[in-house]
């Protein structure tokens, strides 16, 4: 990696930052009090995101937007991740699957998703199926040239504003020596269209306001025009276009964690007991010291996955890295920074719970802990013959 | 008609002032530093004159340390044209005075020939509010100060100053020197296209000796203290209380 980052990006990663920190905070207590996003709000975020042309900017030139470099990407991101999750979801960034749209499903997902006019979400989850994606039971059959979806997806982020689906069902099974492997498809289906229900979810402890939606597909029928990709071929789509984004998670807990410690840093720096600040205990100052430590690290591991992705060097195992380590360093640093806080850090008067809230589900989601150990470590044993 | 800009590198507005030891000045030794928040402004009422057609280029200029051409990135990043950039000091700690700064101002607008300087009132580091007025006496030309209103009319401009007693209007002619307030407008954020661009628009790089302008401080800094710590506040129960705390305080 070479290191620092251009005067373009800093400044990139400064717009954001302060976008986020006039626009995204002042809403921030009302959504977490109301767990709702008002509409205007949401569309106020979105059409200044537009106009400032940041929306889409994961998405290339060629379909009008910015053309971000996964790193730069990733600074846009991290920045971000200061921010709720519930309102920065209206500084749009659509997922990049969308870019396998060939025909007019250019014209009726692709352009309108990337210029903010439609909103889409991914579904892959079911309440049998998570680390498992291959267990997935919801599937499509064939009926008089059409596909007919049956079965239910849940815990799908954003679906609650999405204006289509981007869907992985099954569509058939092959015996291997290994035992059944399914086939997987990629669809996208549109909200009201018949058999296909879009409802409320369970209540999460994370991002409040940042809703995840039960999907229930019941004899929905929809032509082979809404297959995304090849039928059949929903892991090629998948290993394409999602590889890259699974390192959102490492890019927002650093931002968040940054946040977070600079409240801890103040408070360690004006409380007083025992007639001076905490800070000067060696008990505080050196968890000030391991928080740091710990984000920079996060920091510099996330950015250098990015930085493989745009060197299009293998980053497997790196992006699986710097999920683990940021999404844990996350959840370290919001608990440290309560504890500095004391009894007050537990209050809703500090943001302190919040945000030790919301750094439980980034070890669960886009693969969990455990998950990414196992893509580092099978990364490495593999190659091995193990 | 050509706007002028002239942007400060300055402390950030959020960062905590800390006192050095010796009493000498402010510690800016890896410290968040960001343009002066009035010349944003300056900058921003500068590129809607462009696009009211009012104004044709936008030039930013700024006078300092080599790394205010950061500043002169996020100004042309907000949108304007071109930057110049005059290396006056190699300490980030070496401020330059405000009649050097007008000094080497006027030697860039006799080669610019600008018809209007838009400049912040004053920078929130030593918040001297001076150069404006003092490039205004160099150069001969009109000033209009603290304004919270511009328009630009042929050969003259109808400025609203924010004064003591409330609003007062002028008309100056041109070509002006006008020094920007908080009231102005609100500056922009850059757009992604515009930091893109930032890199490819021309920044020239000159030096305080290239205008033959003397930058050696006249003035002597005896020293510099932290604001005194307010003092805690106290609550109060009822109005009537709060009456009477007040009397004795002697405020009522
Ligand atoms: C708020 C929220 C929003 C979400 N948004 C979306 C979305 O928009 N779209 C979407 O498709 N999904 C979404 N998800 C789903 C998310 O990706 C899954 O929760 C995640 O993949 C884990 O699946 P699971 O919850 O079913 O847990 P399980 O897979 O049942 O895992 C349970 C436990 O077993 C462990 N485990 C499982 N397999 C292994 C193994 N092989 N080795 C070791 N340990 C293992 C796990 O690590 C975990 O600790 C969301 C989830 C949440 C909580
Ligand atoms: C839900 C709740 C209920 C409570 N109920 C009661 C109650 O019924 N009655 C009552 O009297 N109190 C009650 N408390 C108060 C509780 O006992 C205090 O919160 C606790 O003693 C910590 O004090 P503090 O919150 O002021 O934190 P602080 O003392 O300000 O501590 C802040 C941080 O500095 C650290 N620190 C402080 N001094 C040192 C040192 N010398 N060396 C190293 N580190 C240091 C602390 O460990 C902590 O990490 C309650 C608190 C809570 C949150």
């Amino acid at each position: 990696m070479q290191y620092g980052l251009t005067e373009e990006q800093e400044m990139i990663a400064a717009t954001v930052r302060s976008f986020v920190e006039n626009e995204i905070y002042p809403h921030e207590e009302l959504v977490e009090r109301t767990g709702e996003v008002p509409r205007e709000i949401a569309d106020e975020i979105k059409r200044k995101t537009i106009e400032l042309g940041f929306y889409a900017c994961n998405f290339p030139e060629s379909v009008g937007c910015a053309g971000l470099s996964h790193l730069e990407f990733a600074l846009v991101e991290r920045e971000l991740g200061r921010g709720s999750m519930a309102l920065n979801h209206f500084f749009g960034r659509p997922q990049n699957i969308l870019m396998a749209c060939e025909g007019e499903q250019v014209e009726r997902y692709l352009m309108p998703a990337v210029r903010g006019e439609r909103m889409d979400a991914l579904a892959m989850t079911e309440p049998g199926a998570g680390s498992d994606v291959r267990g997935m039971k919801c599937s499509a059959r064939r009926d008089s040239g059409d596909w007919v979806i049956n079965g239910t997806k849940h815990f799908i982020s954003g679906a609650d504003h999405a204006d289509f689906l981007i869907v992985f069902v099954a569509t058939g099974e092959d015996q291997t020596p290994r035992g059944p492997k399914k086939r997987i498809t990629c669809f996208l289906v549109d909200r009201g269209h018949p058999g296909f229900t879009i409802r409320d979810g369970y209540k999460s402890v994370s991002h409040r306001g940042y809703k995840n939606m039960i999907l229930e597909f019941d004899d929905c029928r929809v032509p082979d025009a809404q297959v995304l990709g090849e039928v059949d071929g929903g892991f090629e789509v998948m290993n394409t276009w999602l590889y890259a984004t699974r390192i959102t998670v490492a890019t927002m807990s650093v931002g968040r964690a940054r946040r977070v410690f600079d409240y801890a840093l103040s408070y360690a720096a004006e409380r007083e007991q025992f007639g001076q600040k905490i800070g000067k205990f060696q008990g505080v100052s050196f968890q000030i010291a391991d928080m740091i430590t710990e984000i920079d690290a996060g920091d510099l591991l996330t950015l250098a996955a990015a930085d493989r992705l745009d060197k299009g060097l293998p980053a497997n195992r790196e992006i699986a890295s710097a999920k683990l380590y940021a999404s844990e360093m996350l959840a370290r640093v919001t608990d440290a920074a309560i504890q500095i806080h004391g009894g007050m850090g537990l209050m809703d008067d500090y943001p302190l719970e919040r945000f030790w809230r919301d750094a439980r589900v980034e070890r669960i989601w886009d693969g969990t802990s455990e998950i990414q150990r196992h893509i580092i470590s099978r990364d490495l044993l593999r190659a091995l013959g193990a | 008609m050509k706007v002028l800009v002239p942007v400060k590198r300055v402390i950030d507005y959020n960062v905590k002032v800390r006192v050095k030891a010796d009493g000498s000045g402010v510690d800016l030794a890896n410290v968040k530093m960001s343009m002066n928040p009035f010349d944003e402004i300056a900058v921003e009422e500068a590129i809607r004159l462009k696009e009211a057609g009012k104004a044709e280029e936008v030039v930013a200029v700024s006078i300092g340390v080599k790394q205010a051409q950061e500043t002169l990135r996020t100004a042309l990043a907000m949108g304007a044209d071109r930057a110049i950039l005059v290396v006056a000091a190699d300490d980030v700690h070496q401020d330059i005075e405000p009649l050097a700064v007008a000094k080497i101002l006027k030697a860039v607008i006799d080669e610019e020939q600008p018809g209007l300087v838009l400049a912040g009132k004053q920078a929130i580091d030593n918040d001297m509010n001076a150069t404006g007025q003092m490039l205004s006496a160099l150069l001969g030309w009109s000033q209009a100060t603290f304004a919270s209103k511009l328009d630009i009319e042929g050969d003259h401009a109808v400025v609203t100053r924010e004064v003591d007693g409330g609003l007062q209007t002028i008309k100056v002619t041109m070509p002006t020197i006008v020094t920007v307030d908080l009231r102005l407008n609100e500056p922009r954020y850059a757009s992604l296209p515009n930091i893109m661009k930032a890199k490819k628009k021309p920044l020239d790089e000159k030096t305080a000796a290239d205008y033959g302008v003397d930058v050696t401080p006249r003035l002597e800094v005896v020293k510099t203290e932290e604001p005194a710590a307010r003092e805690a506040g106290i609550k109060v129960g009822s109005v009537d209380e709060l009456v009477e705390k007040l009397k004795e305080a002697g405020a009522v």
